[in-house]
């Protein structure tokens, strides 16, 4: 783990690392949504409507494993005060609320034809949204204080207090009487048929490998950043 | 004891207390974070007619009566032990029919009949093709 503990050494696996993930995952998603419009049957009940999991399980899925890897960024940043910590936190953020934002709309959208309503104040939906407004709330915490990255503690402890929210939205549909279904998959199996469900999977990979992309990038960015400031002061105070 | 061991127990207990936390929240709001009431927990607590509230359960099998007006339809919504009786005029969702899940929105008239103004319908977990297909697939998936 201490290997990589030095920016340096982080940056000569992460440079050539990030290309060959993010064109893994276009082709990877790529093919799972043609694959999702093409080669699935329709739903007896939703229609071709069903189709819109393929991006939204995906989505939803990476709204939260964001906030999850937010969680274990801040405390290893807060406990081993690892350089490397705080910057991915920040990275992870930006992604993680995109694709949030991403399974809310696709939601909605799917549930005027289905449910007959855009939006329904579920405890599953609310849930979604309150994590969407807690990665923003992170964003500008991490964006407001006049430490870097590395050091801001107050965006580390918000991470840490924000994962509050990851067990109430899993458990939102079984605990509630809510509209959202249940949970289709489970360590028993999947309510959804095969012939369905088989491009699921491989979408919920691809969008992962660009999502670990993505974080890659920011994560170099925010290091360039980093440095950029670091030299400047040292021209300064030369 | 190490600053480091320190600064682990004391996230350690932080993460403890947050997922803590989260369970009570999901326990003090179970009552009022459900969406809606079933019939058998309105035959326990009823409320008053003309109270807005949400009434979700089944349609109950060949419940679903057009009246002569042409937009106002009846239906019972059942939960296995206790039923409402529901009157609704608008359109409905495609998915609304017997058998399946509904969340009604609107109160109760003065006569016991549940008024809606709107109607959804609730998917449930199942996702499957239609029927007529199903073989064929099944057994492409076997080959």
């Amino acid at each position: 783990m201490h290997r990589f503990a030095n920016p340096t050494r982080f940056l000569k696996v992460a440079r050539p690392l990030t290309p060959w993930l993010f064109w893994a995952g276009l082709a990877i998603a790529g093919f799972a949504l043609f694959a999702g419009l093409t080669m699935t049957p329709a739903d007896y009940l939703q229609g071709e409507s069903v189709r819109i999991m393929y991006v939204h399980v995906p989505a939803a899925w990476l709204g939260m494993a964001g906030w999850s890897a937010i969680l274990v960024a801040s405390v290893v940043q807060l406990v081993w005060r690892h350089p490397l910590a705080g910057i991915a936190g920040r990275a992870v953020a930006a992604p993680g609320a995109m694709f949030t934002a991403i399974c809310l709309v696709t939601g909605s959208i799917w549930g005027r034809p289905t449910w007959g309503a855009w939006w329904v104040w579920d405890g599953r939906l609310t849930s979604m949204l309150v994590l969407l407004f807690l990665y923003f709330a992170y964003i500008a915490l991490a964006a407001a204080s006049e430490e870097r990255a590395t050091t801001s503690r107050a965006a580390a402890i918000f991470g840490v207090l924000g994962a509050i929210n990851l067990p109430i939205i899993h458990y939102s549909v079984t605990w509630w009487n809510s509209l959202h279904q249940a949970q289709s998959i489970t360590l028993q199996g999947s309510t959804i048929a095969g012939s369905i469900l088989w491009p699921l999977p491989i979408a919920v990979l691809g969008f992962s490998l660009i999502f670990a992309a993505i974080v890659l990038m920011r994560m170099r960015g925010l290091i360039a950043d980093i440095r950029i400031e670091a030299r400047l002061k040292r021209l300064a105070a030369a | 004891m190490k600053a480091k061991h320190q600064r682990l127990t004391l996230a350690l207990i932080a993460i403890a207390a947050v997922i803590g936390a989260g369970f009570l929240a999901l326990a003090g709001l179970r009552d009022n974070a459900a969406l809606f009431r079933t019939p058998s927990e309105l035959a326990l607590e009823p409320v008053p007619p003309g109270q807005n509230i949400r009434l979700g359960g089944m349609v109950e099998d060949g419940s679903i009566r057009q009246l002569p007006d042409g937009i106002t339809i009846t239906f019972t919504v059942e939960d296995g032990d206790a039923s409402v009786p529901v009157r609704f005029s608008g359109i409905t969702p495609d998915l609304f029919q017997e058998n399946s899940g509904v969340v009604a929105e609107g109160a109760f008239d003065p006569r016991g009949v549940f008024v809606a103004d709107n109607i959804l319908a609730k998917h449930d977990e199942n996702y499957m093709p239609p029927p007529l297909e199903d073989m064929a697939q099944a057994d492409d998936s076997a080959s």
